[in-house]
């Protein structure tokens, strides 16, 4: 809501400063966006006649002019084609500023000097009434009433302060300069000024009917007749306000209608009565598929949820909402037909938004308006129309009110104010604050008072409403804070909470970077993926409305987000990462109504990580990733994860990766990303990727732990090469060391794979160091080679390996 | 004449030992003088030859030599030492000036950062904190929280819709409905929920999906200004001692007295800058006490208990905190970005 500071004093007398008044209504609920000086842009430009006009003797398309300013006569010369003399423009005299924030100065034409620049109105940025507009480009041409030598700003009243109010939606009631005018007046302590209406001047009855079919959707409808229109511009001060209102000056039926709208909040529309066919309005649902042209011309098909206006012939506005071309008010309009009715706030907000039309009215009731303030807002547009135009008279009243509204009393208990404020306010202080608000009291005793609720304040409907009043008026600021007193209780975390908490920690101290990705991802994430139909993250949660077709299924892996993130810096020559995201996955499988939500984790790597100058760099590769998966699982969970090829198609590189157990439960996989995957996202480099279920992790419970006795007796380790076909895995290995070592074993490190020239192909060669302690005693040289020999033969027989 | 020939050696070995370059040289003159063969022991060999009246007497003074010279020899040695490991320390200079180690370091996301420090404060106060679904009910999101169908309130907050009453949730509000429904009639509750938000929004300085933390005590005795003193300690504990709060009036539906909580400017102290546009002041967060609609839908008597929520944006604190200006740096996730925090 834009509200002029000028048309404001109006209504009541303020005697702060406009900043001052932002700052306290921003601090009573009316949130000043902005406050606007509208002629803050233009400085030093003043109304200007010109006195002569000649061709520049050196230049075809400039003009040579003198221009009387008032206290002076300047030589401009100016390239307007619609130049001439006597008529008044606006100059900007030498240091003037103007909007778009050229500074003049003294020029020099061609040998010809200039005092200053004659504007056009794009120059000034100017919103000009209806009566100067202008066809033809060029200097902007003023009317006789321009003075010369006054401000340009003057003269289009621009000497003025715009609030721009972001409203909360309870308090629709101030998209109204009067409503707004109240709660400056209690601000400034100051008498609220009403128009003074004369609603006896609008009585009588004429041959028209109004009949509303549904009476839950239209509440009220007062049809004016008024007679011996005369269509034509409104006058300047009228399209001033409508302007500073940010209302576009049409006509003075359409002005008017538009300024009591601004004034009162109450939207109304003029058809013109002539149109009107069978003497008639019907407030009706629209039927399926009916149409009206609409004021804007445009063909609107309407269905049976639609509210409309209709005559005889069928439909003549949309309620609320817009007009019909056909019952417009035009220059032969004679005799008009004013509405200032009330229409539901859903139907017209449905209609509104179904139709894809928004406007100032339909916004209004939408919000709600004021069923009461009809009749004031009917009369007041009668009563300017009439002071526009000599002729203009009523023609009679129709105000069919099916419902009166009744207003409500409400009661405001003392203690409860105190009890919900943290105050200690007397009855008496209350009603002292609320005074202000000019609410009448209809009952009073010493910890009560009962307030009869006005009809424009539709927010004000129980007690708590009107204890918010109170604080309102106390002052929020004036209410002292405290710390809560209340029962302590152990803080408590789920303990999905605390592993996602942990788990980020972690995965930042082995060397990822968090990336937080959106929820929604593009539907061809499968195919992009390489994903198999039955794969489960193929079936995803689709949303109704989307943003746009990337971002319309719910995700149901992180991966995809990753790949993203990883696309994204690669081609910002970020080649080397290390990522990971937490996040929910979404399921359709429900848990009662809604869909499933799952907590997992995902990590990307690719490229090296170069430790420094000093230090060899390292590839990041399946190993790497690994490392920090184990590291991340046994820091977590203090469970060492197992690793299992993975056999199902899909995103990872079929022989380059792996499913990722702790215990029985397998809780995510890891590898390489499938080389088509890799070629389909245009990633130039090998990228390697984990996700893992945290909820499943949640479900197995932590390791518990008792620390091991440092050994006291010697170890010896031995260490062991072993051929083996590629075929078979090395957990192999250390289950049989496990299993043959037992007690003796106390650790067992791989510290070299090698393949190559030196063993058969197909055949890879693993070292290991078998690391030999007693628990109780230190071993003899006999005991560790009888049991090393066991394991070794354990594994030449198992596993078919040879020794090197 | 060995007294002599004991006091020239002893002359000729001090300059020699003094003279000394290194513990090579001095090692020489060392066995040159004490060795098998060295000059001091073959005197004192020839000690055999000489009176009995002379031999204690030179046998003292040789003894007495011996052991000056020894001093003598082990203070050049000590010294030589000390010379050598100078030098020794020297050739080891490195350039302290190079770069240590890089450790392969990762950062959390400045939104994990902050939330984290969030929930801290909260925690210290003796919050616990809840979570709900992401994709929520309409009944939850809105109709709960007295924003009926087609209240106006619903035109603040554009909505992503899964099917008419299943959505994307708007805002965090809903989990204190959960919650209350859950706890209904214990009491206190006192929760913070922070997650994932879903509006139907994307601009420079809106997001789709951004992050809120939900707030909300509810007991016997809770006031208004207790919210006030809630959120005062925690906006100075997250934005530091100085911070003052103002609190203005406002809207929400599930809370009234609404209020929007302004904190003195971090940028500019309350002096006015571009960051506050010139108002000294910062929108932080939204709050209210619990509306006693709520509380009565939940199962909670509103004569008895009252209580304050609000809610606060992640994303705004995370910006005014690290000085970010684009909203749409926090979702980019550049690394270089990224690896700032």
């Amino acid at each position: 809501m834009r509200v002029s500071y000028n048309w404001l004093k109006e209504y009541v007398n303020i005697n702060i400063s406009p900043g001052e008044l932002a700052e306290k209504l921003t601090m009573s609920g009316l949130e000043v966006d902005k406050l606007e000086y509208l002629a803050q842009e233009i400085e030093n430009v003043v109304v200007g006649k010109i006195l002569e006009v000649s061709s520049h003797p050196n230049a075809e398309k400039l003009f040579v002019c003198s221009v009387d300013v008032g206290n002076n006569v300047l030589q401009i010369v100016t390239g307007a084609p619609n130049i001439k003399k006597n008529i008044t423009v606006p100059v900007a005299l030498v240091g003037a500023l103007l909007p778009n924030g050229i500074k003049i100065e003294k020029a020099n034409f061609r040998g010809i000097s200039s005092d200053g620049m004659l504007c056009s109105a794009e120059e000034l940025k100017l919103d000009i009434p209806q009566n100067l507009q202008q066809e033809e480009p060029g200097i902007l041409i003023l009317g006789d009433d321009a003075v010369i030598g006054m401000s340009v700003t003057d003269y289009f009243g621009l000497d003025d302060y715009i609030f721009e109010l972001e409203l909360t939606p309870n308090r629709a009631d101030c998209l109204s300069m009067i409503n707004v005018a109240r709660e400056v007046a209690v601000i400034c302590g100051e008498k609220l000024r009403l128009p003074k209406i004369n609603p006896e001047g609008i009585e009588g009855r004429f041959p028209f009917t109004v009949t509303i079919k549904d009476e839950s959707l239209c509440n009220r409808y007062i049809a004016l007749k008024i007679d011996k229109i005369k269509l034509g511009p409104s006058p300047r001060w009228m399209q001033e306000r409508l302007l500073a209102g940010g209302m576009r000056p049409i006509n003075n039926v359409v002005d008017v209608t538009n300024y009591v709208m601004l004034e009162t909040g109450q939207p109304l529309h003029a058809f013109d009565f002539d149109k009107l066919v069978g003497n008639k309005i019907i407030v009706r649902r629209a039927k399926e598929s009916e149409t009206i042209v609409t004021l804007d011309g445009n063909l609107r098909k309407l269905d049976s949820e639609m509210l409309l206006i209709a005559d005889d012939n069928g439909p003549v506005a949309i309620a609320g909402v817009m007009g019909g071309l056909d019952s417009e008010v035009t220059s032969q309009t004679r005799t008009v037909l004013l509405e200032s009715a009330h229409f539901e706030n859903m139907s017209v907000r449905k209609t509104a938004r179904k139709l894809g039309l928004r406007s100032e009215a339909s916004s209004r009731f939408e919000k709600g308006v004021d069923k009461e303030g009809a009749l004031f807002a009917a009369c007041r547009a009668f009563e300017l129309l009439a002071g526009l135009t000599t002729d203009t008279s009523s023609g009679g009243k129709i105000d069919v009110y099916p419902v009166p509204w009744e207003a409500p009393i409400i009661g405001l208990r003392t203690a409860r104010v105190n009890k919900i404020l943290g105050v200690s306010l007397s009855t008496s202080k209350i009603k002292e604050l609320l005074a202000k608000l000019n609410f009448r009291v209809t009952d009073e005793t010493e910890d009560q008072l009962s307030y009869l609720i006005p009809s424009y304040r539709q927010d004000i409907t129980r007690e708590i409403d009107l204890i918010e009043e109170v604080a309102r008026f106390y002052g929020y600021n004036n209410i002292e804070a405290t710390l809560p007193y209340s029962e302590m209780r152990p803080e408590q975390k789920t303990p999905l909470q605390s592993l996602e908490e942990e788990i980020k920690n972690q995965a930042a101290n082995l060397g990822l970077t968090e990336v937080v990705t959106y929820s929604f991802i593009n539907p061809d994430f499968g195919d992009k993926l390489n994903l198999s139909s039955e794969n489960a993250w193929v079936e995803t949660i689709k949303m109704a409305n989307p943003l746009s077709e990337e971002q319309s299924v719910m995700r149901t892996t992180l991966i995809p987000g990753l790949l993203s993130v990883c696309e994204r810096n690669f081609n910002r020559r970020q080649k080397d990462l290390a990522i990971f995201e937490v996040g929910r996955v979404y399921l359709p499988t429900l848990t009662g109504i809604l869909p499933q939500e799952r907590l997992h984790f995902a990590a990307l790597i690719s490229g090296k990580f170069n430790p420094g100058w000093s230090w060899p760099v390292q590839n990041f590769d399946f190993y790497y990733l690994k490392g920090i998966i184990e590291k991340l699982i046994k820091g977590l969970m203090r469970k060492t994860p197992q690793f299992q090829p993975l056999v199902e198609k899909g995103i990872f590189h079929p022989m380059r990766s792996a499913v990722i157990f702790v215990g029985d439960r397998q809780i995510g996989a890891m590898g390489e990303l499938h080389p088509k995957v890799q070629e389909t996202f245009g990633l130039a480099q090998k990228v390697y990727l984990t996700h893992l279920d945290l909820q499943l992790m949640i479900e197995l419970e932590k390791e518990k732990f008792y620390y091991q006795p440092i050994p006291k007796f010697p170890s010896v380790t031995r260490d062991m090469a072993i051929l083996l076909s590629e075929e078979v895995s090395s957990l192999a290995i250390g289950e049989i060391i496990k299993k043959v070592g037992g007690d003796l074993v106390s650790s067992f490190e791989l510290f070299d794979v090698y393949r190559g020239s030196q063993i058969t192909k197909g055949y890879k060669s693993l070292a290991y160091g078998i690391t030999y302690q007693g628990r109780s005693r230190t071993l003899t040289d006999k005991e560790v080679t009888e049991v090393h020999e066991k394991i070794r033969e354990a594994i030449k027989n198992e596993l078919k390996a040879e020794f090197r | 004449m060995p007294k002599e020939q004991l006091k020239k050696i002893a002359q000729e070995a001090t300059a020699e030992f003094n003279n000394a370059k290194n513990r090579e040289e001095l090692e020489a003159l060392r066995i040159n003088y004490f060795g098998k063969k060295g000059a001091l022991t073959q005197i004192l060999r020839g000690m055999g030859k000489l009176s009995a009246e002379e031999r204690p007497l030179i046998g003292k003074y040789a003894n007495e030599i011996k052991e000056k010279l020894e001093t003598i020899l082990d203070n050049r040695l000590a010294v030589l030492k000390e010379e050598m490991q100078q030098l020794q320390l020297r050739e080891e200079r490195i350039d302290v000036t190079l770069p240590g180690i890089n450790f392969f370091q990762g950062r959390k996301h400045p939104l994990t950062q902050v939330l984290d420090e969030i929930k801290n404060i909260f925690v210290t106060m003796g919050f616990s904190i809840a979570e709900g679904p992401e994709i929520e009910l309409d009944y939850y999101n809105f109709e709960a929280l007295n924003i009926p169908k087609n209240h106006p309130a619903r035109d603040m907050q554009d909505s992503f819709y899964i099917t008419d009453d299943i959505l994307l949730r708007t805002h965090t509000s809903p989990v204190q409905i959960r919650v209350y429904e859950k706890m209904a009639p214990r009491l206190p509750v006192k929760i913070i929920a922070p997650g994932k938000v879903f509006r139907r929004d994307d601009d420079a300085t809106h997001s789709p999906m951004f992050h809120q933390v939900e707030g909300f005590l509810i007991d016997e005795n809770i006031t208004f200004g207790d919210l006030k003193g809630t959120l005062l300690a925690f906006i100075k504990k997250i934005f530091g001692e100085d911070r003052e709060i103002r609190l203005r009036p406002s809207y929400f539906p599930f809370t009234e007295p609404s209020a929007e909580v302004d904190v003195s400017c971090i940028i500019c102290n309350g002096a006015g800058c571009r960051v506050c546009s010139n108002t000294g002041w910062l929108e932080i967060l939204g709050s209210g006490m619990v509306h006693p609609k709520v509380l009565e839908m939940t199962g909670y008597d509103p004569e008895k208990v009252t209580g304050f929520a609000f809610g606060m944006g992640v994303e705004r604190i995370a910006m005014l905190k690290y000085g970010i200006d684009d909203l749409r740096l926090l979702f980019d996730n550049d690394l270089r970005f990224l690896e700032q925090f």
